[in-house]
């Protein structure tokens, strides 16, 4: 969440001793989980040359899963942006019987297993669905799983800050005549964008890479149905780990792009603010 | 920052209780007591086997060449076990749901070329592609044609992403050509199967789970996953086709096995063991074996009906050939039929 809160440029020789050997240690635990693997990941997909890319991006199926999955994503963040705030806000400021629970069972997307909510979700929105809503094996099913595994990244966002917000300023702005709408759009949001956008971009991000609860709910249907990972999934079982690494290069570039894009969004938005 | 405590909380809880659940996975069976001479064995398998194999494992462990052996398992999708060895997974014996899963470790070296020189060609279980459908078969659904009707939905794995699910397409083909029908026919059925296909889980598992949660009128899998699933409980019925496929699933020791592990692929061959295989819905690869009475089948007391025309993979050239024919990622026949039919919806 670091990577997308604003701080002041700091000049390089502000590190002490002790701060350069725990700069050290980040970089190599950082370097260890992350950079490599993913320059492993790239490395073989660039193996295969530009000619790599083009087999594998001209594949209908493939483009078919890459724009299912980052539209759906992108989607899922934007509602994510809308609900997570909104639970947020009532979570920190409304006190009403069960939200000491409500507080609890957000996370429960976080903690269940992915295939598990997969099965949850299709008994209840599924054939059997006793709640007569049968949306299995379409898009919607995609969407509506997307949506429960990245339910808690705004709402876990936002909390904290709003919890620390001093209201004396809203309280001002209140009785200087401004309408809660006006306060809260001036005065609160501009404090919560900085949040808001880091939960965004983590749901995007989660939505991208989510398999498990799709296996059993969207159907997996070519063009229609079939997220990336699905797709990766094909390729490493017909030995093609090249086109897989392309695909998973492709989706890195396209999350690297959004998640800049939100980090200049959110910048601007609360310089304006 | 409670909230993020709490989260870290059940984040913790998440970890632990999934290192609670892999080691259960990769616990040996305590089949055997403390041994002679403590002779360690690992098998990797493909999930469905893993009740079956244990079983196999408790009797071998009875016999002299067997006493004493103790086991590390590790069970998972076929595919992704035949990887996992081939990038380092300690293995002696390996059991996976087909044969191009062992061609990848022979291609790596780990297992000598002759493994299916035997006199079951390197198969150690057996099964065929049956149709699974709901209790009284509501839709009375018999033949390969009956799942091409109108109003029919199908679901079947994902043969992209399982490996194992491809034996189920092909048997679709197969049941064409068997009957007589071109190549180009064969095309067109399996489109029009496609088109009735509902939902294509990730594995076998899966589509039965799918099908069970209320997913399509006809599931295709293998006789044996359709009893076990019965043994379990499940309220289904299943149909023999009268054309089918026959499915090998091949087991093989690796180069630097423990001799112990030669021993219990010998003893996987003999009528005793595939007598066990058989409790579990197996079709026997060996002659002279003596059924049990098998809970769960049609029959129980005749549970492995032979099919007018049993088709194997070698009527489609071998896995070799079958995987580039039809699964290729670009120019395979089934593959283009996926994406013509995701098209056309």
């Amino acid at each position: 969440m670091t990577a997308v809160s604003t701080r002041g440029v700091t000049p390089r020789t502000t590190l002490t001793r002790g701060a350069g050997l725990g700069l050290g240690a980040v970089v190599l635990w950082f370097s260890v989980l992350v950079l490599l693997p993913l320059a492993a990941v790239v490395a073989v997909a660039v193996n295969g040359g530009w000619q790599g890319f083009a087999n594998t991006l001209g594949n209908p199926q493939t483009r078919a899963a890459i724009e299912l999955t980052v539209l759906t994503s992108l989607g899922v963040a934007v509602l994510n942006v809308v609900m997570g705030t909104l639970i947020a806000w009532v979570l920190v400021r409304e006190r009403f019987p069960g939200s000491r629970l409500l507080e609890v069972v957000i996370d429960v997307p976080f903690a269940l297993p992915t295939i598990v909510a997969g099965l949850v979700l299709l008994a209840l929105y599924g054939p059997s669905s006793p709640l007569e809503i049968n949306v299995a094996n379409t898009r919607t099913a995609v969407f509506l799983a997307f949506a429960f595994v990245t339910l808690p990244f705004v709402v876990r966002s936002v909390q904290p800050v709003l919890e620390q917000l001093d209201r004396e300023a809203e309280q001002a702005a209140h009785s200087l005549g401004a309408s809660a709408g006006t306060t809260f759009r001036r005065i609160v949001l501009p404090a919560l964008i900085p949040a808001i956008a880091a939960g965004g971009a983590l749901s995007f991000a989660r939505g991208v890479s989510e398999y498990g609860s799709l296996v059993l709910l969207s159907g997996n249907l070519a063009l229609r149905t079939e997220v990336t990972s699905v797709r990766m999934l094909t390729y490493v079982e017909n030995g093609n780990l090249a086109a897989a690494s392309v695909v998973a290069t492709v989706l890195l570039a396209v999350a690297l792009l959004v998640l800049v894009a939100i980090d200049v969004l959110q910048r601007w938005l609360v310089r304006r603010g | 920052m409670k909230a993020t405590a709490r989260a870290g909380w059940l984040a913790g809880v998440a970890v632990v209780a999934s290192m609670g659940l892999a080691a259960c996975g990769s616990a040996a069976p305590d089949a055997s007591g403390p041994g002679d001479d403590g002779t360690e064995l690992s098998i990797v398998a493909y999930s469905v086997a893993q009740a079956p194999n244990q079983a196999v494992q408790a009797a071998f462990a009875q016999t002299t060449e067997g006493k004493g052996v103790t086991w590390t398992e590790s069970y998972g999708a076929s595919g992704d076990q035949s990887r996992a060895v081939e990038s380092g997974l300690a293995a002696d014996y390996v059991h996976f749901s087909l044969g191009s899963d062992v061609t990848r470790l022979v291609d790596a070296g780990l297992v000598d070329p002759s493994w299916d020189q035997g006199a079951t060609h390197g198969s150690v279980t057996s099964s065929v592609v049956v149709f699974v459908v709901r209790p009284g078969n509501p839709k009375n659904i018999h033949t390969w044609d009956d799942l091409v009707k109108d109003g029919v939905d199908v679901i079947t794995p994902n043969p992209g992403s399982s490996g194992s699910a491809r034996w189920n397409i092909l048997a679709a083909w197969g049941s064409q050509i068997a009957a007589g029908a071109s190549d180009d026919a064969a095309k067109d059925y399996t489109t029009s199967l496609f088109k009735n296909i509902v939902a294509l889980p990730g594995s076998g598992r899966e589509a039965t789970s799918a099908f069970l949660a209320g997913t399509g009128d006809v599931l295709l899998s293998y006789e044996n996953e359709a009893i076990l699933a019965r043994q379990e409980g499940a309220d289904i019925d299943y149909v023999v086709p009268d054309v089918t496929l026959r499915i090998d699933n091949p087991g093989a020791v690796t180069k630097d096995a423990d001799p112990k592990a030669k021993a219990f692929l010998d003893y996987v061959l003999t009528p005793a063991a595939q007598a066990i295989y058989a409790g579990f819905g197996y079709r026997p690869v060996v002659d002279g074996v003596t059924l049990p009475a098998v809970e769960g089948a049609n029959d129980p007391a005749n549970p492995f009906p032979t099919p007018a025309k049993l088709l194997t993979i070698d009527d489609f050239g071998g896995w070799g050939e079958a995987k580039s024919t039809f699964f290729d990622d670009d120019t395979g026949v089934i593959t283009l039929i996926q994406v013509e039919t995701g098209k056309s919806s």
